[in-house]
């Protein structure tokens, strides 16, 4: 088949990136469960990172010289560190909203509502 | 009719990864989507590994697939009401998300569409693709400051510039590391929960 | 290997493609047949320890063809599904915990340079892998729609995430003592004899190895560990609503797992393929056999293969023999002594093995005995510090 002989290349990465960025950012926008939005924003920091790393990688494209190299595999390194960091964090706020509001909806927290 | 593997797994990889992320945003079942991400984070793992990033690849198995969401079901797990309270969005809010969405797609796909040099592979049809370089080693070094893969490329002669490696990233990522740790372990503290009989009355009683 | 098969069949792909599948059937076929083995190793183990015989009837004096016969009897057993059960992960979580633990096997380097897949950060794959069982077992939990599922499911998860911590410092230490995290380069360094291996190298790799290996029996929920499997608590803990196929596909993936921390311990602290006595090169040596010969290497390396797979089963019965010594550690015990003993012991043995290494960077018998004992060591230096200055020059 032609499509599966064609060697694969730097905007196939930068497509699927970009799908896994519109999704998580719908997911945050859409889901009332508050470890449902988390999903999201984890999809978002994702798609950032093949981003990254397919920027950084020296077989994607004809000239490997133009490639970021080491610097984008560290760049996406330092997103997943980061990323587990805002995670934990993000579900202690989740996990005392529940504890205080006897509810995950995030729709319900509307106590600052003008 | 030669398959080129790289293609075939790079293919499988992004239906999954695409896939499984959809099914993550039209699920209702928190649990469900939780294994919807877990497969999905395995697959963008999997084009880590066929980018020639194997480092990144397990790293981004052990944390985010094996600490960030066993973090978020167990968040689920701890949240979680009997029974399953189905939460269901209104049709107008999907409507104004996917609008949002869709938009938010086709400027990321022009951009990555706009740029020649982005669009051609370095790999030759019907070749296997090169051995992956190493990247565990220059990695490590890079992170105690030292690029070890920047030093072949220039002469001995020339000063060291460019050769500065992520120490201060790495010592300040650190340090970030225990304050949000010791702070989300201080905000989710055990205390007295509500039960959900009682009108939320929170920030009144609550017990500090 | 790929290229030669690629003289005989023409293309590369199609070589490529046959080497992967064969090396892929190779490491299933071993695992699946070591799991048959300890099935039946545990049964007559747990039965010697006992003092009574254990299967002695199907297939001789014995029982050898016993795991035939459970794996018949779970095949044919009826395919349950609980009501309150979420169908689609009750069935997919066995596999989630399979596919873990058989990935693994993947990076685990048999000999020098038969490994399926030559990653260079091979030890921190394994350990990334061999992490992500624990969401088969959540899921499972979950999925049953029984609490005591879920609670089981939840101990287990806390204590398997708790326990990589440890692990993975005191994995570490090895690592740092070879200067690489390629399973390949580690085992290549402690050719010669027992003197070379890892854990005799300094006395905190030693402590280390003791650590890695309490860890690793409480990262594949073995007893003492098993809190979360307990029969006399809670029933089967999570797997307690499945039967028949799916109870053994989660059976499989747990005895992979113990051959795989096992092997792993072979690997970074026992020598991995190399024997206790330089036999194979003593072997050619004495019979006048030139040692490059591509025949004579293949047989030093399946030799090594068996040395290899002989520790691991060593490791795998070890975890047997202290399943049926020793009495269960509660819930909190077990969390205890993974935050308050294994973690900082494995913290302190990682700094001390790096001051050691900072005092004696050539290795203690050169550096104390001086330059004449170096000189009469079989290699020039320790492989050890080969290795470090390898990578301090090329960063492989």
């Amino acid at each position: 088949m032609n499509l599966l002989g064609q060697p694969v290349g730097l905007v196939h990465y930068l497509v699927v990136g970009a799908v896994l960025f519109a999704c998580g950012v719908v997911c945050m926008a859409v889901k009332r469960n508050a470890v449902g939005v988390l999903m999201g924003i984890e999809l978002v920091l994702n798609g950032a990172n093949l981003n990254f790393v397919a920027l950084g990688s020296r077989f994607l494209r004809a000239d490997s010289r133009l490639a970021l190299g080491l610097d984008g595999q560290a760049m996406a390194l330092f997103v997943i560190v980061l990323a587990a960091a805002e995670a934990a964090v993000a579900l202690a706020i989740a996990l005392n909203y529940y504890n205080t509001h006897a509810t995950i909806d995030v729709d319900e927290a509307d106590q600052l509502k003008g | 009719m030669a398959v080129h593997w790289h293609s075939f797994f790079f293919w499988l990889m992004a239906i999954m990864a695409c896939g499984f992320a959809l099914a993550v945003v039209f699920s209702n079942n928190i649990v469900r989507m939780a294994f919807y991400l877990i497969l999905s984070l395995g697959a963008v793992s999997g084009l880590f590994f066929l980018a020639g990033a194997d480092f990144l690849g397990a790293m981004q198995l052990m944390i985010y697939v094996g600490g960030t969401v066993v973090l978020l079901v167990f968040g689920v797990m701890l949240t979680a009401r009997r029974p399953w309270v189905d939460m269901q969005t209104s049709g107008g809010q999907w409507v104004l998300a996917a609008v949002v969405g869709a938009l938010l797609l086709a400027v990321l796909l022009q951009t990555a569409f706009s740029v020649p040099p982005w669009q051609s592979s370095a790999a030759a049809a019907g070749a296997l693709p090169p051995a992956a370089e190493p990247t565990a080693g220059p990695l490590g070094l890079a992170m105690v400051g030292v690029r070890v893969e920047r030093m072949a490329d220039r002469p001995a002669a020339e000063s060291s510039s460019g050769l500065a490696g992520y120490l201060l990233p790495f010592e300040i990522v650190s340090v970030h590391l225990v304050v949000v740790l010791v702070g989300a372990a201080y905000l989710a503290r055990a205390r007295r929960r509500l039960s959900a009989a009682a009108p939320a009355r929170p920030l009144e009683e609550a017990p500090q | 290997m790929v290229d030669f098969l690629a003289q005989y069949l023409g293309s590369v792909w199609l070589a490529g493609t046959l080497w992967a599948l064969v090396q892929v059937v190779l490491v299933l076929t071993v695992v699946m047949i070591s799991v048959a083995f300890f099935t039946w190793l545990e049964r007559k183990e747990s039965a010697r320890i006992q003092d009574r015989l254990g299967p002695t009837r199907v297939g001789g004096r014995f029982g050898w063809l016993q795991p035939v016969a459970d794996g018949l009897k779970l095949l044919m057993k009826e395919d349950l599904i609980p009501a309150a059960a979420d169908r689609v992960l009750f069935r997919a979580a066995p596999y989630v915990s399979f596919c873990a633990a058989f990935t693994v096997f993947v990076a685990l380097p048999v000999a020098s340079g038969w490994v399926a897949l030559r990653l260079d950060a091979g030890v921190f794959f394994v350990l990334a892998v061999a992490g992500l069982e624990v969401l088969g077992v959540v899921l499972a939990g979950y999925a049953s729609g029984s609490k005591w599922s879920l609670f089981g499911a939840m101990r287990e998860a806390a204590q398997v995430v708790s326990y990589e911590v440890p692990l993975a410092l005191s994995a570490v230490v090895p690592v740092m003592v070879a200067g690489s995290i390629d399973p390949v380069t580690i085992g290549d360094l402690q050719a010669g004899g027992f003197w070379n291996w890892l854990v005799f190298h300094d006395p905190f790799t030693f402590a280390a190895f003791f650590v890695y290996f309490t860890c690793a029996v409480a990262s594949v929920n073995r007893a003492p560990f098993d809190l979360p499997e307990a029969e006399s608590e809670l029933v089967a803990g999570f797997m307690t609503e499945y039967s028949g196929f799916r109870w053994s596909v989660f059976f499989m993936a747990e005895y992979a797992s113990m051959l795989a921390v096992s092997f792993l311990a072979a690997i970074l602290f026992l020598g991995a393929w190399h024997g206790p006595l330089p036999l194979v090169a003593g072997v050619y040596a004495v019979l006048g056999i030139p040692a490059g010969h591509p025949l004579a290497i293949f047989v030093a390396q399946l030799a090594g293969a068996g040395v290899f797979l002989v520790k691991g089963y060593l490791g795998v019965a070890t975890m047997i023999w202290l399943r049926w010594t020793l009495p269960r550690l509660r819930i909190d015990q077990v969390m205890t002594m993974c935050l308050k003993y294994c973690l900082p012991l494995s913290a302190a043995m990682f700094l001390g093995a790096a001051v050691w290494l900072y005092a004696f960077p050539a290795g203690v018998t050169s550096q104390l005995l001086g330059p004449g004992a170096a000189a009469t060591e079989a290699a020039g230096s320790p492989p050890a510090v080969a290795g470090r200055t390898a990578l301090a020059e090329g960063g492989r």
